[in-house]
């Protein structure tokens, strides 16, 4: 069990710090759930399902898809005309 | 020099948050209830409100009204966005069509969530989860489409009502326990069988209600996100 809970506080401070460096603004969107799955493990380990669920859903999930379409709305989508969210 | 200052600044911000959050780990004994109410409960919810999964029973039955005020902040914040959004969104949804994974997968994804999202909404009673949880999974089955194609009609007229007959049925569900003498929001219709689907009493109805709010709630306000609000 301690071991299934330091493994998801590396993968999340590894995946913090991926949002930050990396270059793409998408894979950046990515870094940014994989923050929010790790933790929701994290949170299951501890036996509180149901913030772990509520994690996964929101944080992982609603929130990557909201930061994915405002990169959608103000044109940072890869391969969109005006941006180059995934180039560089 | 205002580089310097804001850095300083920054420093001494955190330092002050660490010894803050030092403090408090220091203070609080790891894994351990710092007050009795919890074990109190844990105790009693069971026997009292039938529902298996007793996070639920403090969220409905014992903090019903918490959680009326809940939705009703996640309603004002939804509108406030809403209102903002729909002001600015006059543009078309723009941006290159999505890639092959995200257009297969989004169409394979969609009923899997919605089984997923209605599943966990249903038994919030019964297992982890429930209609906040649920309805951000609900959300999330209708705006991935949204997401491999922007032009997909998403009807948040549609939303709306559903968020507000849904809204106007947390409390009438509240209201109604008025009528049999009891206080605002007690559960109605007895235990039950605990861990059956029917069971609980009122409390599946209150969770079914949150769910649907949520999900059409935070529908509404993606379809927004995406640019589609512009032509409401």
């Amino acid at each position: 069990m301690i071991e299934l809970a330091l493994i998801s506080v590396l993968v999340m401070i590894g995946a913090a710090l991926a949002v930050v460096f990396v270059r793409g603004l998408m894979a950046a969107v990515a870094a940014a759930a994989v923050v929010s799955l790790a933790l929701s493990v994290l949170f299951a380990v501890l036996r509180a399902p149901d913030v772990a669920l509520a994690e996964a859903a929101v944080g992982a999930g609603l929130s990557g898809v909201l930061l994915a379409l405002t990169l959608r709305r103000v044109g940072l989508w890869p391969g969109s005309p005006s941006g180059d969210g995934d180039r560089e | 020099m205002k580089g310097y200052g804001r850095a300083v600044a920054a420093t001494i911000f955190l330092i002050g948050l660490g010894t803050l959050l030092a403090a408090l780990f220091a203070a609080l004994p790891f894994g351990q209830a710092p007050m009795q109410v919890g074990q109190a409960t844990a105790v009693v919810a069971l026997p009292e409100t039938g529902a298996t999964n007793i996070v639920s029973a403090i969220l409905l039955a014992y903090r019903g009204l918490d959680t009326l005020g809940e939705v009703t902040i996640l309603f004002v914040a939804a509108t406030a966005a809403g209102m903002v959004l729909s002001g600015a969104g006059r543009g078309e949804a723009q941006g290159a069509p999505a890639g092959f994974i995200l257009r297969v997968a989004s169409g394979l994804l969609f009923p899997f969530l919605l089984a997923l999202g209605a599943f966990i909404v249903v038994h919030g009673h019964l297992t982890p989860g429930g209609g906040f949880q649920g309805g951000a999974i609900l959300a999330a089955a209708f705006f991935i489409p949204l997401l491999a194609n922007p032009a997909s009609p998403l009807n948040h007229t549609v939303a709306m009502v559903i968020e507000g007959v849904s809204g106007a049925a947390f409390i009438a569900i509240g209201a109604a326990a008025l009528f049999g003498g009891e206080a605002f929001l007690t559960p109605l219709f007895g235990t039950g069988t605990p861990g059956e689907l029917f069971s609980a009493g009122s409390l599946p109805l209150l969770y079914l209600a949150v769910g649907l709010k949520v999900g059409s709630e935070l529908a509404g306000l993606m379809a927004r996100v995406a640019g589609e609000g512009g032509r409401a």
